[in-house]
């Protein structure tokens, strides 16, 4: 889908070489710095702690956990945006893309306000059904999902716009009712944009910080992910923050490889 | 907050390109009658802003001529950038171990002094609705709690003041800071969290304040220090002792902090 694979090209442009050029090194150099100053020594002791162990497992359960939920939420809000004629699409946009510039604290405030205990819903939900969301792993997940999910629809909404609309217009003539046309045409269509745009959102809850660490609170093997560990280690041995980081490092790098590998060049075609 | 530093390096500049006609004002450190000027430029914990705010504008009414920047944030942060060469000239620290970071590199001038003590008290939300009465009552399970996290200062005053006193609390949270463990409290989010005397002081009619007698015994000590690497150490001097003196005390006390 508008991918562009290995055209051959006689040569990149000075004026566009130079600038990309500076662009890697500065998105890379950071990361090497962590590499090249890692306490190599320490990363054995630190991968078989089991506050690491939980730690990254938690990470790992709730950023997937909260990629399926976008999917299942925002791939039909994204097919809402891009394909429904209702008047206010765009004001509906720029609503749910709000998370992705407003500061995740603030989301994470906003989180409690509708369902902490004494938000909204949270005081019904904790009333009648006697349950709170705050400082459990379900909280990890809501918070992730507030912040990625828009990443997601974003990426969606694109590949649905991009997608030849001629497809769903041949479906309904030949008789398919618009649920079908979207399970048996524009499904199969935007598949990599949907693939994009998981990895994407699951790349954005994996490093989730500040929602998380509002709304969720931080407890180990509860509530506490990598971010939060990465964090609170760096107050008192940045050693430890260094090699941490490092593990998030290599398994979101090894993930995103694994993915791309197996899943994303097969849904490209 | 911090973003009031470059300004005050910024003004230093100036200053040192005309630092022959400042010679006056180098007379008499601290006796108060000195003539001050310039820019004084102060790095603090961030639990002394309303106090440090409030000093400083006494300082600067003091002395027309002075301006007083200063520059609050996380100890650990402060410290760190004192390590790397920032511009500073007084340091006041909510902790002795980020104070021996400075004093140890040989970057303060004199010994640090113990100016403020902060106890821990337990903050809950206005009106007490789950009636905490005491440490013993953080070990209630059926209650959210919030405590800091042991890596951070008021969690490892925590941890001491709950283990003296026998109680193995149940805590849902660790929070990364003192301000976060208060901000659940004001929220409502939470039942109880052990945070310092000040910051219970300084959120108002939100929330409320039960003493803890057990935290007496762990006080957490602020020391104060110029530094010997002060653009103004005159000023510097002059800032210490006026915090140091009784109507520093007086604005610490009424902050909710022991002073000595």
């Amino acid at each position: 889908m508008g991918m562009v694979r290995r055209r051959a090209e006689p040569g990149v442009p000075v004026p566009l070489l130079v600038p990309a050029v500076l662009a890697v090194a500065f998105l890379v150099l950071p990361l090497a710095g962590l590499v090249i100053r890692a306490p190599w020594g320490e990363l054995a002791s630190q991968l078989t702690s089991p506050a690491v162990g939980h730690a990254l497992r938690l990470s790992l359960v709730s950023a997937t956990a909260a990629t399926g939920l976008s999917l299942v939420l925002g791939v039909p809000l994204a097919w809402v945006l891009a394909r429904s004629r209702a008047r206010g699409r765009s004001v509906l946009r720029a609503l749910v893309t709000v998370p992705l510039v407003l500061p995740p604290v603030v989301g994470g405030v906003a989180l409690f306000l509708v369902l902490g205990r004494q938000g909204i819903v949270g005081r019904w939900l904790d009333q009648t059904l006697d349950v709170t969301i705050p400082f459990t792993t379900a909280a990890v997940v809501i918070a992730e999902t507030f912040v990625a999910m828009p990443f997601l629809v974003i990426s969606v909404e694109g590949a649905l716009r991009a997608a030849d609309a001629r497809f769903e217009d041949a479906a309904a003539t030949l008789g398919a009712d618009r649920w079908t046309t979207f399970r048996r045409v524009t499904l199969p269509l935007v598949a990599p944009g949907i693939a994009a745009g998981a990895v994407l959102c699951w790349a954005r809850a994996l490093g989730e910080f500040g929602a998380t660490i509002t709304f969720a609170g931080n407890f180990p093997g509860t509530t506490q992910t990598m971010p939060l560990a990465v964090y609170l280690a760096l107050q008192q041995d940045p050693d430890a923050a260094i090699v941490l980081s490092l593990v998030l490092l290599v398994v979101s790098v090894a993930t995103l490889l694994l993915l791309r590998d197996r899943w994303l060049t097969r849904a490209v075609r | 907050m911090a973003r009031r530093a470059p300004l005050g390096t910024a003004l230093l500049l100036l200053l040192a390109g005309c630092g022959g006609s400042a010679d006056d004002g180098a007379v008499a450190a601290g006796s108060g009658s000195a003539e001050l000027g310039g820019t004084v430029t102060v790095f603090a914990a961030a639990s002394l802003t309303d106090v440090f705010t409030d000093l400083g504008e006494r300082l600067e009414a003091d002395h027309p001529g002075l301006d007083v920047q200063v520059s609050f944030a996380g100890s650990s942060a402060l410290a760190t950038q004192i390590s790397q060469g920032a511009p500073a000239d007084v340091f006041a620290s909510a902790n002795e171990a980020q104070m021996a970071v400075v004093s140890d590199a040989g970057l303060a001038a004199g010994e640090p002094q113990v100016f403020a003590a902060n106890v821990l008290q337990i903050a809950v939300p206005a009106g007490n609705p789950a009636g905490v009465t005491g440490l013993a009552d953080l070990a209630r399970e059926e209650l959210a709690i919030a405590v800091c996290a042991p890596q951070v200062p008021c969690g490892a005053a925590a941890e001491d003041v709950l283990a003296a006193a026998g109680v193995t609390a149940a805590p849902d949270t660790l929070e990364e800071d003192v301000r976060a463990a208060l901000t659940k409290v004001e929220l409502g989010e939470v039942d109880a969290a052990l945070v310092y005397t000040t910051d219970v002081t300084a959120a108002g009619d939100a929330v409320e304040g039960i003493d803890v007698p057990e935290a007496e015994q762990r006080p957490n000590d602020y020391p104060i220090a110029a530094l010997a690497d002060a653009p103004n150490p005159e000023a510097a001097a002059a800032f210490v002792e006026l915090v140091r003196s009784d109507e520093g005390r007086q604005a610490l006390a009424d902050a909710g902090f022991r002073v000595p």
